[in-house]
């Protein structure tokens, strides 16, 4: 299976390396056409394998294909671990990465940039994959930082618009705090178990569990906290939690279709997919667990009521992304990985979609985002509709679809668990239910439906996109609306993920929740038809439709009369402007300070141009015994000869 | 007989008169170059005195190396004269200070 392997891993990146080297003489055809070639190839093979270990029973593979460095008896490995974990978001990966090159197609059209667009976002797919099929740190790593770094030049694509290169930058310093983290918690494994291997270091965690570490004085941490923390902080930058959540927005910066693959479906659950990596590191530490728990809850809630406020239909969705993140976050907080993968791959698939649809969007209205100046699209964008709908009824969760079937049992499982702070998790993930639909259904009336408000030279040129663009939108589609009914069973409740998620008995949460619904599909829809979350979803909807469809002067009315609410959302609860004005302001009076003083007064003046001063003077003493005549300095050889040989005389 | 202190005093005395042409000589470069053909002589003599008392064949083969040597220098020596005369119209060892600091 070894080279299938690697062929997953490598055609992408060989796809890439053609398109980045040789875009002008393939040209845009030759691009597109060998990255999607790589990129199906991988999709292709991924599904093979999902099927070999669904159904044939293929055993998890495990092993080094080649070993990069071994240093003091640590050895650093490119190696595969290909369970049933990293299986399913290979095929999540490759199919989404594939629907998204395809789209591409359509969407860069006549973009400069084209061959380049279609290099990184192939180069993307390569990083990703190395990340989830990694065995060992060092190569989860690697995909961590590639994936980050194509992210980076994704956001900037268009690098002459200033404020994509603010949003590049940001998204690259803000994952920084999270990878020094991230770093950190890689470094404390190494430390304390003696390997970056995966299966070394999960044999390891007895005495792992029993070590202490002293940061200052004489307070002891449990290492294992310590460690599970810092790991999770790098995960907070990328899976974009608060506080490190500020760059996400701020990356719909760039091209649509990376916003769907990069900051929606995949790179921004590589955080998730690395804590249920770590799952028998973190069920160890119940307080990491905790912190987990409260951080992701306050991103599913606070996050999700941004949305209500943007205007940019994008943004809404990232807001989204942001909230559902959260409820990843959180189901890994109370032990339920497999419901936190699940809701992943759920959504990896709707937000996609969305993301791709508000693209089609986009493109038909000439690039115009604001929501305000859309509407009434229906009739211009029929499938674009149907499948934003489809898309939008599963993000919050309407009863049959994908989402219904993951945050139902994501919400179900904090309510059933006793974890410190599950409380409030469930409160926050309770109302972010009705947030959720609100804003999502604000933004889809809003464009869809009402009175156009576009000018009429846009309104006469609006037609549905071409079908590179809308084949993708269906084929994601389809699982958006149906793959809960197949996969919520194996995955959550009959043990798809045992031996690639490790949960202690006592914090299987995921067992009550199953105990409730034992059967069928059906009996977990029937019971989830009538559980509050699909009630609170319903009244959001109304709430949308009456405010934004129905009676917009409410919505105006409401924004005046909680205006201090507003602004507080508006302003993104401050945290851009506490970053801008207190961090980075900050760190620039730091760095102006000792730039004044450090650099120009001691190394400019005092180390530089002070010893070229005090050469200069001694230079000027010395140049009076530069006569210029020969016999001067002939003299001054001899004398010198005369002296080394006085002195060699006197010493013998 | 002329013994071997005989020719090493000869030697230093010529050696000690080159010295002197160069330091007091404030006239002409031709006068320095040939004082500088008088240290080479001066320092054969050495070589030539001591093969002879040592009986090894060497020291004398080494002369004209030296002669060769010293040939070459004298006419480069004199070519670079030429230019510097061409250049300044003088040869006066007091004219050539551009290496003053």
């Amino acid at each position: 299976m070894q080279p299938i392997f690697l062929t997953i891993a490598l055609a992408p990146l060989v796809a890439a390396v053609i398109a980045g080297l040789f875009g002008k003489t393939i040209g845009k055809a030759g691009a597109h056409s060998i990255t999607i070639l790589g990129v199906g190839i991988s999709c292709v093979l991924s599904f093979y394998v999902l099927y070999q270990i669904l159904f044939n029973g293929m055993a998890t593979f495990n092993g080094a294909v080649y070993t990069w460095l071994v240093s003091d008896g640590v050895t650093m490995d490119v190696g595969f671990l290909i369970d049933r974990l990293s299986a399913m978001m290979m095929v999540v990966v490759t199919f989404v990465s594939l629907m998204v090159h395809i789209y591409t197609v359509g969407y860069m059209h006549d973009d400069p940039g084209y061959q380049r667009f279609f290099s990184y976002i192939s180069l993307f797919t390569f990083s990703m994959l190395m990340l989830v099929m990694s065995n060992n740190f060092v190569q989860l790593f690697f995909g961590w930082e590639a994936v980050g770094v194509v992210s980076y030049l994704l956001i900037g694509f268009w690098y002459t618009k200033p404020s994509a290169i603010f949003a590049n930058l940001k998204a690259f310093l803000v994952n920084r705090v999270g990878d020094f983290g991230f770093v950190l918690g890689i470094a404390a494994v190494l430390r304390y178990t003696g390997s970056l291997d995966y299966a070394t270091v999960f044999a390891n965690l007895d005495k792992f569990a029993a070590a202490q570490i002293h940061i200052s004085g004489t307070i002891a941490w449990s290492a294992i906290t310590f460690t599970c923390i810092c790991l999770f902080v790098g995960a907070m930058g990328k899976s974009a939690q608060v506080p490190l959540h500020v760059w996400l927005p701020d990356s719909m910066e760039g091209p649509t279709p990376i916003s769907a693959l990069i900051h929606a479906a995949t790179m921004v659950t590589a955080g998730i997919f690395m804590v249920a990596r770590m799952s028998p590191l973190f069920e160890l530490s119940e307080t990491a667990l905790s912190t987990v728990l409260i951080i992701g809850s306050t991103t599913a809630f606070f996050m999700g009521l941004l949305g209500i406020v943007s205007n940019d239909i994008k943004r809404v969705v990232a807001y989204s992304t942001l909230s559902q993140l959260g409820y990843m976050t959180v189901a890994l907080g109370v032990s339920a990985y497999g419901a936190g993968i699940f809701h992943l791959m759920t959504h990896a698939f709707f937000k996609a979609l969305l993301f791709l649809a508000a693209g089609s969007v986009i493109m038909a209205m000439h690039h115009e985002q604001d929501m305000r100046k859309m509407g009434g699209l229906k009739k211009y964008l029929p499938i674009t509709y149907w499948t934003c709908l489809v898309g939008s009824l599963a993000l919050i969760g309407f009863p049959g679809t994908s989402g219904f079937f993951s945050k139902d049992a994501l919400i179900d499982a904090v309510h059933l668990s006793n974890r410190p702070g599950s409380g409030y998790a469930y409160f926050c993930v309770m109302s972010g239910v009705f947030i959720t639909a609100l804003y999502t259904f604000r933004m889809f009336f809003m464009t869809f439906h009402g009175k156009p408000r576009m000018d009429h030279h846009t309104e006469e040129h609006l037609h549905e996109s071409p079908w590179v663009v809308t084949v993708p939108l269906i084929l994601l589609a389809i699982p958006s609306a149906v793959i809960g009914w197949f996969t919520v069973e194996p995955m959550l409740f009959e043990g798809y993920f045992n031996g690639a998620i490790h949960v202690l008995p006592a914090n299987d949460v995921l067992v009550r929740v199953g105990e409730e619904f034992h059967g069928s599909p059906i009996e977990f829809f029937l019971a989830g038809c009538k559980a509050l979350p699909v009630w609170l979803a319903g009244l959001g909807v109304l709430t949308a439709w009456w405010f934004f469809l129905k009676k917009p002067e409410l919505a105006d009315a409401a924004e005046r009369r909680f205006k201090w609410l507003h602004s507080i959302l508006v302003n993104k609860y401050g945290f851009d402007w506490f970053y801008e004005n207190v961090l980075v302001a900050g760190a620039r009076q730091l760095g102006g300070g000792l730039w004044r003083f450090g650099d120009q007064i001691v190394i400019d003046e005092g180390l530089v141009n002070g010893s070229a001063r005090t050469v200069g003077w001694m230079s000027s003493v010395m140049r009076y015994a530069q006569s210029g005549y020969l016999y001067h300095y002939a003299f001054a050889m001899i004398l010198g000869l005369a002296s080394f040989l006085l002195w060699i005389l006197w010493r013998t | 007989m002329i013994t071997l202190t005989d020719v090493l005093v000869l030697s230093g005395i010529l050696f000690a008169i080159a010295v002197a042409g160069v330091f007091l000589n404030r006239k002409n470069i031709i006068v320095l170059l040939m004082c500088i053909e008088l240290m080479l002589l001066a320092v054969n003599f050495n070589f030539v005195a001591f093969s002879r008392y040592l009986g090894d064949i060497g020291g004398q083969i080494f002369v004209f190396f030296i002669l060769t040597v010293a040939a070459a220098e004298s006419a480069i020596g004199l070519a670079i004269l030429v230019v510097v005369f061409r250049e300044r119209r003088s040869i006066e060892v007091e004219d050539l200070d551009s290496l003053q600091g």
